[in-house]
């Protein structure tokens, strides 16, 4: 009997309860282990990989930020060049490197039909420098760089006019738009509430030719100033609201998920905004 | 016999220097190339294009979508085992600088053409050394070419330094005056080529490989970070060793006769009197006009620095000191002090006179009587002239 490798161990350092890594279980529990990942700079590569360690036990590399989805196509030329047809690339990010820094890259990947699977772990904020705002970040959360203001401490009739009382004041940047508007074959949304449904997907995806798209909604302990025993049950909450419905999209068609009700969603939309602390004053 | 000498009637072609650049690429055999197209480098990519369009090569093109794309397609690339190309200029370098210190942090053997130019604003698409000076730092072996017959054969140099000593190397070549410039050039060919360089194999567990998982481009906490940094410096000063060496390996089997390897080797070249009153010293094509401004003059010598990073202080430091006055002539500044070439000569500048000029920025052109001018007057230039 050989020892099998786990593809991701116990060990790591992320925050407990942490919402990506619950995600990243899942995943890896899709993966195959003929399975190339490119990691880009963000609170996985830092809590898996503290040298000489390693959670990793798939081949694992981390470049930079902004350009995992540049690295895979490099990996796809070169697996495309020695014939090695039955390994996967898979990018894994967070939401600054897909939402923001990363973009003009990925569209790059998608343009190409490079046959990666590209996923993304929304935390909706810059989790790993501490919660400042991105792309993904929900209009009216509070973040370190779209801070809700303090009225009490304007000092003027003036500046008390610009106290911010929204947090953050743009709309989240809709990715999966974007990724549709590539003609990406498989693109597919879900949450950290949802193991199977995550796992699914990621199986899914690796089925079909050409770039994939998986959005994974993770919540994130501090940034949402949330309880360590929340994220999966915020996952849910998130989906049965309408905040993040489940999706999944083949050849541009809906064939999963899409939108609650509204009538059942409105139960769910204050227990999920109540509960995180992002939100409140 | 019949053989060697249908080869040898091959001999030189007039080729342009970029053409000769892609065929010399063609002939060392990369798994994969990728680019992005900017002026003066364009020639070079647009032929590696139509070779693989043609079928006269197999690699795999991936066209990126900007340089700072390209340098990572090929850190992928090379990662994941392959021997990889890709080329650049000026802007292009800058916008791939994030990417071209992490290849060098990563220890992948990489190898860049960049195609010099003036760096912008104001925005300017000639000839100068800006560009490389701004990644002198960057852990990348730098050579520097007088002409294209040099720049290719450092092209292969380069693929047997970069794969043996696991340090990515670039090769400077100055935009329009080099790549588009016409001349004989004699392409080694590819039998040559395998004689010398062998077939690029990645060593097992040094690459991305699902039977032998790895992890690459690990989180380095103080602990580690310093120990890697001074393990790269190490063997990058090992490498004016490995390049010296395969240098002549290199002119050995490219039939090149050297007469005197103490003046002319990889590291640098030395031509004018044994006794010299004056030494110029610069890199690149300009070295060609210097040349030519002091035909049979018998008080000024030349030194050609082919080498630039790793700075081979120790090995030029026989030639310099012959001299008493030391002239550094560059086409790269550093602002609010000397010029980048002149600092890493001031070790020398013990007895010596050295002075420091800046010349050729943005393409301006450096005449002949330019040269004569500053050797004869030397005496009355400052620390640093612009000339």
């Amino acid at each position: 009997m050989t020892k099998e490798i786990k593809k991701i161990s116990s060990g790591h350092n992320a925050c407990a309860g942490c919402g990506q890594l619950s995600a990243v279980q899942s995943v890896m529990r899709a993966l195959d282990k003929n399975t190339i990942i490119a990691n880009a700079t963000g609170c996985l590569e830092v809590t898996t990989t503290a040298y000489p360690q390693s959670a990793w036990g798939l081949p694992w590399i981390h470049s930079l930020f902004e350009n995992p989805a540049a690295v895979a196509t490099g990996i796809s030329a070169a697996l495309k060049k020695r014939g090695e047809k039955k390994t996967k690339v898979v990018v894994m990010a967070g939401d600054g490197g897909t939402f923001d820094i990363g973009m003009g890259i990925i569209s790059g990947m998608w343009e190409r039909k490079e046959d990666i699977l590209y996923i993304c772990y929304d935390t909706e904020s810059y989790s790993n420098t501490g919660f400042q705002a991105s792309g993904a970040t929900p209009y009216g959360a509070s973040t370190s760089t779209s801070p809700k203001g303090d009225k009490n401490k304007c000092q003027k009739i003036k500046t008390c006019d610009s106290v911010n009382e929204i947090g953050n004041e743009y709309q989240k940047k809709d990715m999966i738009k974007i990724a549709l508007a590539h003609d990406v074959p498989y693109v597919a949304q879900s949450t950290a509430g949802y193991p199977n449904d995550i796992f699914n997907k990621v199986k899914k995806a690796l089925t079909m030719k050409g770039p994939g798209y998986i959005q994974i909604l993770s919540p994130c302990i501090p940034g949402w100033k949330i309880k360590t025993n929340e994220t999966v049950e915020l996952g849910k909450l998130a989906n049965l609201s309408n905040f993040y419905p489940l999706l999944e999209y083949v050849n541009g068609q809906l064939i999963s998920g899409g939108l609650n009700s509204e009538k059942d969603a409105k139960k769910f939309k204050q227990e999920y905004l109540g509960k995180q602390g992002r939100f409140k004053d | 016999m019949a053989n060697k000498k249908s080869q040898e009637s091959q001999g030189s072609q007039i080729l342009e220097g970029s053409h000769a650049i892609a065929l010399t690429i063609k002939n060392i055999n990369p798994d994969v190339v990728s680019a992005y197209p900017i002026t003066p480098q364009t020639h070079i990519v647009e032929d590696l294009a139509k070779i693989k369009a043609n079928g006269e090569a197999d690699y795999e093109y991936v066209r990126a979508e900007s340089e700072f794309a390209a340098a990572s397609i090929v850190l992928g690339a090379s990662a994941a085992g392959s021997r990889v190309y890709s080329a650049t200029s000026s802007q292009g370098l800058l916008l791939m600088t994030e990417v071209i210190y992490n290849i060098s942090g990563l220890r992948l053997p990489i190898v860049m053409t960049l195609a010099n130019r003036a760096i912008s604003a104001p925005i300017n698409i000639w000839n100068d050394q800006q560009d490389a000076m701004a990644i002198k730092d960057a852990g990348w072996i730098m050579f520097f070419a007088e002409n294209n017959q040099e720049a290719i054969e450092q092209h292969v140099l380069a693929y047997k330094i970069a794969e043996k000593m696991m340090i990515p190397v670039f090769v400077n070549v100055d935009g329009f005056i080099l790549t588009h410039c016409y001349e004989p050039i004699k392409i080694p060919q590819k039998k040559e080529i395998d004689k010398f360089l062998p077939k690029y194999k990645a060593k097992k567990g040094e690459f991305l490989d699902p039977t032998n998982p790895v992890t690459i481009g690990a989180f380095m906490t103080p602990a580690h970070y310093q120990q890697s940094r001074e393990d790269l410096h190490i063997d990058f000063t090992k490498s004016i060793k490995e390049i010296d060496k395969e240098y002549f390996l290199l002119q050995n089997i490219l039939n090149n006769k050297i007469k005197n390897k103490k003046t002319n080797n990889g590291l640098f070249e030395y031509s004018g009197p044994v006794k010299p009153k004056t030494i110029i010293v610069a890199m690149g094509s300009v070295i060609g006009t210097i040349k030519s401004a002091l035909k049979n003059n018998k008080q000024v010598g030349i030194l050609k620095i082919k080498t630039y990073r790793p700075f081979p202080h120790q090995e030029i430091y026989d030639i310099m000191k012959e001299a008493k006055n030391i002239i550094v002539l560059e086409k790269a500044l550093s602002f609010g002090t000397l010029g980048p070439l002149y600092s890493d000569l001031s070790i020398f500048n013990k007895k010596q006179k050295i002075k420091n000029f800046i010349a050729g920025l943005g393409g301006k052109d450096i005449k002949e009587k330019d040269i004569i001018k500053i050797t004869q007057k030397f005496d009355n230039y400052d620390k640093l002239s612009f000339i």
